[in-house]
């Protein structure tokens, strides 16, 4: 039992960071951005390059894949959602861009990197085995970085100015615009830093699982799944909702394996039991 | 007098007269040949992309190269071959979209699909418009009587299973087996088929029950219940080359020190860069892959595949054989270009030269056994061990 607590754990700390970015660019534009998971798997694909083709250290491949994917958030929000969100009435208009720039970036990501499962040398070689817990080195570290992570951002969007100016928009746009704060601008660092968080969190991933071409999409689902779990465009719901899945996948797999493949059945079935009981998820709306 | 404008004049007449020349000549080299169009539907893209990619790259290298050469003789002419593409995307709706689009083309042989629903999917269409189709599916019915247009691409599960699992009893001691697959239609009749095998040759089963989302990125939860009951004999049925070096590496950080087999096609490099020295002793099945069995057309071929894409797949090993039985039974009868129903009389005796292996092996077509009627490529059942970064002969097997 020990090593399933251990593995839930593990997973929800990895979840919970996948799920961030998306519950962020949520809060701040009303977007829901089908192309987070292929945003994450860019990630996973430039510090695939910089850190597993070109040998340079993994630190210098985490800050390009950040860098480069806060850069393509930046733009997108400049040049995309920003002109449809203005020139749209409608919000499903924004949806279908993001869509779009999904199926885009799956065939941008084919096209560069190709069709093959790619890896990466380990980051921490060994294996810890005590007290009927199993866990690679790498993982505790990948847990370990991913709490930094997580409790990096959350501190930052409270005691910033940034941080701040971001969830008076989320709270309210009308109002925070009245107060002065540059809707465009913040809208932009918080694509950016959503965009970011998924490439690198993709980048810290593909040390331990990977990456190819055609993940993005089956990421997307499980970000959105963690969201609706926590509340949409609630960071503490999103970070909820990732160790809750977490801990339902790991203690599913080992509890039902005698009936087959029915642990996502069991989660689908009580997402839909728990939605229409609460529709809003665990926290309700945006920043509380 | 001659200035500066008319110079440039005439070396632009000159220029455009010697492309000219050159466009009409090139033109004129092909027309002398006819077009051969031979059709993949599969997928390219997606979680799966890897088989069907392996598929075309396959295709599109040995296209090449004959075209290169003067192109293929059938008969009296003379043809180019050109690969007609069309990507599933694994959904058994495009996969009947795909077949209907070559039927449009005028397509009469079609490699694909890559999986059991589209190849079952795409039957009646091929079978209604005169297409003799190669899926790397499974199912015996598609290839069993009254069917008789699909011709199993590749070694079934259930041929290869039975051999690999004798083998790993008789010269490794196996003895307890389990299995785990992807919670999709190929890997769960994989993984059946195997469970059968297995128990046919006394073998304890001490998981059966064990399936995963194919999109899983992490494998320990799911493993973990499985090491736990110490079997000697891991089988990942099915399993995506995706997919294989992330289950291997779980299960050996998880303590696991038995074997792991699969009866698909997997990828070196994949396994090199996914799960490292833990990929060691990972027991597969290829094709003409190895340097002990493969012949120098093997090897040129992996050469032309690596220059025009950049990094060959393993999996081509056994994806090669397809595109050669087409064109090779086509020149063994060609009235059977434009009507398969000769294809399929020329398929009961056909034989030629295996281009692909050292010796003389043979071309032919066979599943008798199996599905009563030759609708399978004869292709080399080789079962590979992984050790360091390529794959090493175990023992190679034949199907008849």
């Amino acid at each position: 039992m020990e090593q399933v607590i251990a593995n839930g754990l593990y997973l929800g700390a990895q979840y919970a960071l996948i799920a961030l970015g998306l519950t962020l660019i949520f809060a701040l534009m009303n977007v829901l951005n089908f192309a987070h998971g292929q945003m994450y798997v860019l990630g996973g694909f430039i510090t695939y390059t910089i850190y597993g083709q070109l040998g340079l250290p993994f630190v210098v491949a985490l800050l390009a894949s950040g860098v480069t994917l806060a850069v393509i958030g930046a733009l997108m929000e400049k040049f995309l959602f920003r002109t449809v969100i203005r020139r749209s009435h409608r919000e499903e208009s924004t949806m279908l861009l993001a869509a779009a720039t999904a199926f885009f970036f799956d065939a941008v990501i084919l096209l560069l990197f190709g069709e093959k499962q790619r890896g990466v040398p380990k980051i921490v070689k060994g294996v810890f085995n005590d007290a009927g817990i199993i866990m690679p080195y790498d993982r505790l570290v990948v847990g370990a970085l991913a709490i930094i992570f997580i409790a990096a951002f959350v501190l930052y969007m409270q005691y910033s100015r940034v941080g701040r100016a971001m969830r008076a928009l989320a709270q309210d746009r009308v109002a925070a615009q009245l107060m002065g704060v540059r809707v465009d601008r913040y809208s932009m660092i918080g694509f950016a830093m959503g965009a970011m968080l998924a490439g690198v969190v993709g980048g810290l991933l593909v040390t331990i699982t990977g990456v190819n071409s055609g993940i993005g999409g089956p990421i997307s689902i499980k970000a959105f799944l963690m969201v609706m779990i926590g509340g949409a465009g609630v960071v503490g719901g999103a970070i909820a909702g990732g160790f809750i899945l977490g801990m339902m996948e790991s203690v599913g797999l080992t509890v039902l394996r005698e009936y087959g493949d029915v642990t996502y059945l069991v989660i689908f079935a009580a997402l839909m039991v728990f939605l229409s009981v609460r529709p809003n998820g665990l926290m309700g709306k945006p920043w509380g | 007098m001659i200035n500066r404008r008319s110079t440039l004049k005439s070396m632009a007449l000159g220029a455009v007269s010697t492309l000219a020349i050159a466009a009409v000549g090139i033109s004129y080299a092909q027309a002398e040949n006819k077009e051969l169009k031979i059709g993949f539907v599969g997928v390219t893209s997606g979680p799966a992309a890897a088989w069907g990619t392996s598929n075309v790259r396959s295709m599109q290298t040995r296209a090449a190269w004959i075209n290169e050469t003067g192109g293929v003789k059938i008969g009296n002419d003379t043809y180019n071959v050109n690969i007609v593409t069309f990507d599933d995307q694994k959904d058994p709706k495009r996969a009947i979209a795909g077949m209907e689009k070559m039927a449009q083309e005028g397509v009469h042989y079609v490699v694909g699909p890559n999986v059991d629903d589209g190849a079952a999917a795409v039957r009646p269409v091929a079978e209604a418009n005169g297409i003799i189709y190669f899926p790397y599916a499974f199912p015996k019915a598609l290839y069993q009587k009254p069917a008789s247009n699909a011709v199993l691409g590749m070694i079934a599960n259930y041929q290869s299973g039975p051999a690999i699992y004798k083998y790993l009893k008789e010269n490794k001691g196996v003895k307890k087996i389990a299995f785990v697959a992807a919670n999709e239609s190929d890997p769960l009749s994989q993984r059946d088929g195997g469970v059968e095998a297995a128990k046919a040759l006394g073998l304890e089963i001490v998981a059966q029950n064990d399936t995963y989302q194919n999109d899983t990125r992490d494998f320990t939860p799911v493993l973990t219940p499985i090491v736990a009951l110490k079997p000697d004999l891991l089988v990942l049925s099915g399993v995506a080359p995706a997919n294989a070096p992330l289950l291997i590496r779980a299960a050996r950080e998880l303590g696991y020190e038995g074997l792991i087999s699969t009866e698909t096609a997997q990828d070196a490099k994949v396994l090199e860069e996914g799960a490292g020295e833990y990929a060691n002793g990972f027991i597969s099945v290829g094709g003409a892959s190895t340097p002990e069995i493969a012949s120098d057309t093997m090897k040129e071929f992996v050469t032309r595949y690596t220059k025009m894409f950049g990094e060959y797949n393993d999996e081509s090993n056994t994806k090669v054989y397809a595109l050669e039985y087409i064109i090779d039974t086509l020149k063994a009868n060609p009235a059977a270009i434009n009507d398969v129903a000769e294809f399929k009389k020329t398929m009961d005796t056909f034989t030629a030269p295996n281009p692909f292996l050292k010796g003389d092996a043979k071309l032919g077509y066979v599943g008798t056994t199996s599905f009563g009627q030759k609708r399978q490529l004869s292709v080399p059942m080789v079962v590979n061990e992984y050790k360091d970064g390529a794959f090493q002969t175990l023992f190679v097997g034949s199907v008849d």
